[in-house]
């Protein structure tokens, strides 16, 4: 495995605040990730997953706190340093995003294109290597459009890891899988970090997916971390709002009647 | 990342190690397409290899082809867990021939 960073996380967040507008979306974040360990984002919709991980990937900037990556401040690193950065983290993004005009091969090296020089043959093995390792090997000559949903997650893991990243961001993997597609993603997942030792963080609203490949989980609820902790532990924690994320109950909050009211009428 | 190369019973051994990663792997690929190109029987001692990537795992998969295709041997030896662990990835360690030591290369 590459040598690790001298920092002792290979994700640190501190007192982290988001807006979008007036409206907080992420209160006081605090959260580190060790190299090598599986993190799982989880939450409800709307609990502030997605913009975490926007913020992670340096795609927002926050209005209060930091966020360091492999030692580096996001916010005092200059435009080179960065885009070293994003050379050492994959992102596999919940929907894909192949480019729909490449096939799956041309979007699966696209990043050693734009990143390396390395010679074209060594780039094209490279490619289908890595679409070896997500079970894709017969299908890079079909366009994205032709592939199933399971397919396009795995077409998207499969470019996320062609340049073998210390840090590797999961959007939703196991999301609109059927159970066996899921199951298997989250093998690989497991198999990637074994073999690779990359830093994972996973984000899902999958409790069976988070249960299975976390190392240990953090509970995002209206912007703010209910709990990071192992997977036991969160199984066991008697934070109702966290039971009622665990079994799938609807939210049952205290409603302050005149709030309510002023929302519906504006008076 | 260094390279040492060494003749020894009609195989050119090419030892490799510490990190073989994204800057080392096209000088660890010309060396190994060069020997076999100088139609050389080859060995990549992988044993102190402590990380190698995508690319220089593509630099073998290169280099056991050209082997193939021009009537050569070519074979891993001493192939360290890290780079193990990498190859069983994509199961490449069921395609490279693969050897404990130096020695083992007249069985190929």
């Amino acid at each position: 495995m590459p040598a690790a960073s001298n920092s002792e996380y290979a994700i640190e967040v501190r007192n982290l605040d988001a807006h979008y507008g007036e409206r907080q979306i992420l209160n006081d974040i605090n959260l580190h990730v060790h190299h090598g360990e599986i993190m799982v984002i989880m939450g409800g919709s709307g609990s502030g997953k997605s913009t975490l991980l926007r913020h992670l990937l340096g795609l927002n900037t926050p209005t209060r706190g930091s966020i360091k990556l492999l030692g580096q401040d996001l916010a005092h690193n200059s435009e080179q340093a960065m885009f070293e950065l994003r050379r050492k983290m994959g992102v596999a993004f919940q929907g894909g995003a192949l480019f729909g005009s490449m096939t799956v091969e041309e979007n699966v090296v696209l990043p050693l294109c734009e990143h390396t020089e390395l010679d074209e043959n060594t780039m094209r093995i490279m490619g289908r290597m890595k679409l070896e390792v997500v079970n894709l090997a017969e299908f890079g000559d079909l366009m994205p459009s032709e592939l199933s949903g399971g397919m396009i997650k795995r077409a998207a893991l499969a470019r996320a890891i062609i340049m073998d990243p210390r840090l590797l961001f999961f959007d939703e993997p196991s999301a609109g899988l059927d159970p066996v597609a899921a199951v298997e993603l989250d093998e690989l997942i497991l198999r990637l970090r074994q073999a690779m030792n990359i830093t994972i963080v996973v984000v899902t609203h999958e409790l069976e997916s988070a249960f299975k490949i976390a190392d240990r989980i953090t509970v995002l609820d209206q912007g703010m971390i209910l709990m990071t902790d192992s997977v036991e532990a969160v199984r066991n924690s008697d934070n109702p709002r966290i039971q009622s994320l665990l079994n799938r109950l609807p939210r049952d909050d205290a409603i302050d009647a005149d709030e309510y009211m002023e929302r519906l009428t504006g008076i | 990342m260094e390279c040492t190369t060494r003749l020894e019973n009609g195989f050119t051994i090419i030892a490799l190690c510490g990190e073989v990663d994204l800057h080392f792997s096209p000088k660890a690929r010309e060396i190994i397409l060069k020997h076999l190109q100088d139609k050389n029987h080859v060995l990549v001692d992988l044993s102190a290899v402590t990380y190698i990537d995508s690319s220089g795992v593509a630099s073998l998969v290169e280099g056991f082809q050209h082997a193939r295709t021009h009537d050569l041997k070519f074979a891993l030896v001493g192939v360290s867990k890290a780079a193990m662990q990498i190859l069983q990835l994509s199961r490449l360690d069921k395609v490279f021939p693969i050897i404990a030591n130096a020695t083992e290369a007249a069985q190929l």
